[in-house]
């Protein structure tokens, strides 16, 4: 019955507009992104490398399809959550709102398998998304662009990573980013529990990522504490794999942070649907 | 008829917070029933309803279908059964074809692209399965949610308020429809409705509730024939004579002139052959016959009895 129902969740999804409105934005700001890159990249390098040109010569196509696949993601990953929670922020509380839910839970298909084949589409809909950022970042980015090595700047000054040794690093970070996302998918799944109607899930999520992401910038002492729990915080953990050496204990740990948190947002979400009184 | 109860409620309660819809309902339902729930708005239908079909859980009491827990044996049971709750609501962006399919699917039963085409043939839509349902009429909607409650064979069929909404030729289809589940298909069926009339037309046996609780349960035609009701009489003419003439006859009986060509009287509902017969022997001639009685007289009549 689980993956009856999570057929049917499919063909919901795929027949939704809405679903495609993720696909289409996504695709339109990286088509942007790589337009403009195309259009005024070697001034936007030149802003970057400005500062590093009194000890260092920079030769070779530095504006590549590496740099841009970068340039996308660190871009992208504030706004894909959005992207993800209006499709899945709508997977319960949109049949409340709807009326199908309870035409829906009169089948006899437990209320777990109904949550349970909704997070399956919900984790296939975002792996879409990702796997999409990926293409049109990664390979029309080498395609447009070509391929060279990578030059990263992050906190602790300028990073060069060698062509060759650049791809599986590109593969682990999409693969935390989608983890990351999934962390949204599963709270918008948790706050859809919760609701009758379909906006509230996906403003709460929205609301939620930027309370915390307010916390984690804030530089006061008394969020020291709560900081290296909260999910936003663990957000850009993608980021770490084009550090070198790669600072595996610290992607480790966030890894399990954001992993700890889906498991506490699905069970939360088959928690409160269980126990839910459809009145809708 | 068969006896073997399909449902058999017991003692069934349920608060939301501190209101209470459910009080005390009790009744049983046996196979082959068109069994009528019958109470009036906020008389606590559609919550018993909904405990039925496990959307909602009881406080108290116990349910019983096909003989075992509804709670311990929910999809098992379920398989067997096919149900509207209030209004059927379908994903409006798929065509009807595509709806029922997606409800079959999870129906616990095995069900054909063929008997799906059947089924849309049988309520009417086959000519309409490939449109978007959000385009449908309240109507067609309606019977595509009776086509949903079709397709997977139960044995049982819920329908809550069935006639809602719709125009007076909807709610005939509707109740020819319930007709025919009855008579062509052997289903037991239990529909609510906070009108007798509609009971009246289609059910053996009925329940009547009130603010949670069970007021009376029975056969329909016992219930109704037992009860007296206000029976207004239309003749061509002569309504004072008619008026002399039924006193006389039925010297018991109230009866009140209302206009030239109409008499009001009140009457156990078995005696109105009676009363027609009587009119009719004498000369009088007879235009209509008809029974009066709103879901309220009939509620103070059955809690003063």
């Amino acid at each position: 019955m689980l993956w009856k129902n999570t057929y049917n969740e499919f063909v919901k999804i795929l027949a939704k507009p809405r679903s495609y409105i993720g696909l289409a934005a996504l695709t339109l700001l990286i088509l942007i992104i790589l337009f403009a890159m195309k259009a005024d990249g070697r001034m936007y390098i030149s802003f970057v490398t400005a500062s590093f040109e009194q000890t260092l010569s920079f030769n070779g196509n530095i504006l590549n399809g590496n740099l841009i696949a970068f340039i996308v993601l660190q871009m992208l990953i504030v706004h894909i959550p959005l992207l993800v929670a209006l499709v899945t922020g709508d997977l319960l509380s949109g049949e409340a709102a709807m009326g199908t839910l309870r035409m829906l839970l009169t089948k006899p298909i437990s209320r777990s398998q109904v949550v349970y084949s909704k997070l399956i589409a919900a984790a296939v809909y975002t792996l879409i998304l990702v796997i999409w950022m990926g293409f049109l970042a990664l390979i029309v980015g080498r395609w447009a662009f070509g391929t060279g090595d990578l030059i990263v700047l992050n906190s602790d000054g300028l990073v060069i990573l060698n062509y060759a040794d650049i791809l599986w690093r590109y593969g682990l970070a999409f693969l935390v980013a989608y983890l990351a996302l999934m962390t949204i998918a599963t709270l918008s799944i948790a706050f859809s529990a919760f609701a009758d109607n379909s906006i509230g899930p996906i403003v709460s999520t929205m609301a939620v990522i930027i309370l915390f992401t307010i916390i984690g910038s804030l530089d006061v002492s008394v969020f020291d504490y709560i900081k290296p729990w909260l999910f936003t915080t663990h957000m850009a953990s993608w980021r770490s794999f084009f550090n070198d050496p790669v600072p595996w204990k610290a992607i480790w740990e966030s890894v399990w942070i954001l992993l700890a948190h889906n498991v506490v947002f699905v069970s939360l979400a088959i928690f409160q649907f269980k126990r839910k009184d459809i009145t809708s | 008829m068969n006896q073997e109860p399909i449902i058999e409620i017991k003692g069934l309660q349920k608060q939301f917070g501190s209101f209470t819809a459910v009080k005390d309902v009790s009744f049983t339902v046996r196979k082959g029933d068109v069994f009528g729930f019958l109470g009036p708005n906020g008389a606590g239908k559609s919550t018993t309803m909904r405990c039925m079909l496990s959307l909602i859980k009881p406080n108290a009491g116990q349910i019983h279908i096909f003989g075992k827990n509804l709670f311990e044996f929910r999809n098992e049971i379920l398989t067997q059964v096919g149900s509207i709750v209030e209004k059927p609501d379908f994903y409006k962006y798929l065509s009807a074809r595509k709806n029922l399919e997606i409800f079959a699917r999870i129906s616990g039963t095995a069900v054909s692209t063929k008997t799906i085409s059947e089924t849309l043939d049988f309520v009417g839509l086959s000519g309409r399965d490939r449109d978007k349902v959000g385009g449908f009429s309240h109507g067609m909607r309606q019977r595509l949610g009776i086509a949903q409650t079709l397709l997977h064979q139960p044995e049982l069929i819920i329908l809550d308020e069935p006639t809602t909404g719709l125009d007076p030729q909807g709610i005939i289809e509707v109740r020819d429809l319930i007709l025919r589940l009855k008579n062509e298909q052997n289903k037991t069926v239990i529909l609510s409705s906070h009108q007798l009339a509609e009971i009246e037309h289609v059910a053996n046996r009925m329940v009547i509730i009130n603010k949670g609780k069970t007021i009376i349960e029975g056969s329909v035609s016992e219930l109704m024939n037992a009860q007296e009701t206000l029976l207004s009489i239309e003749l061509q003419e002569r309504s004072q004579d008619a008026f002399q003439f039924l006193q006389k006859q039925f010297s018991a009986l109230k009866v009140e002139v209302i206009s030239p060509k109409t008499l009001e009287m009140n009457v156990e509902r078995n005696m109105i052959p009676a009363v027609n017969a009587a009119l009719v022997n004498a000369g009088f001639a007879v235009v209509a016959l008809e029974p009066k009685r709103t879901l309220e007289d009939f509620f103070i009549q059955m809690t003063q009895s």
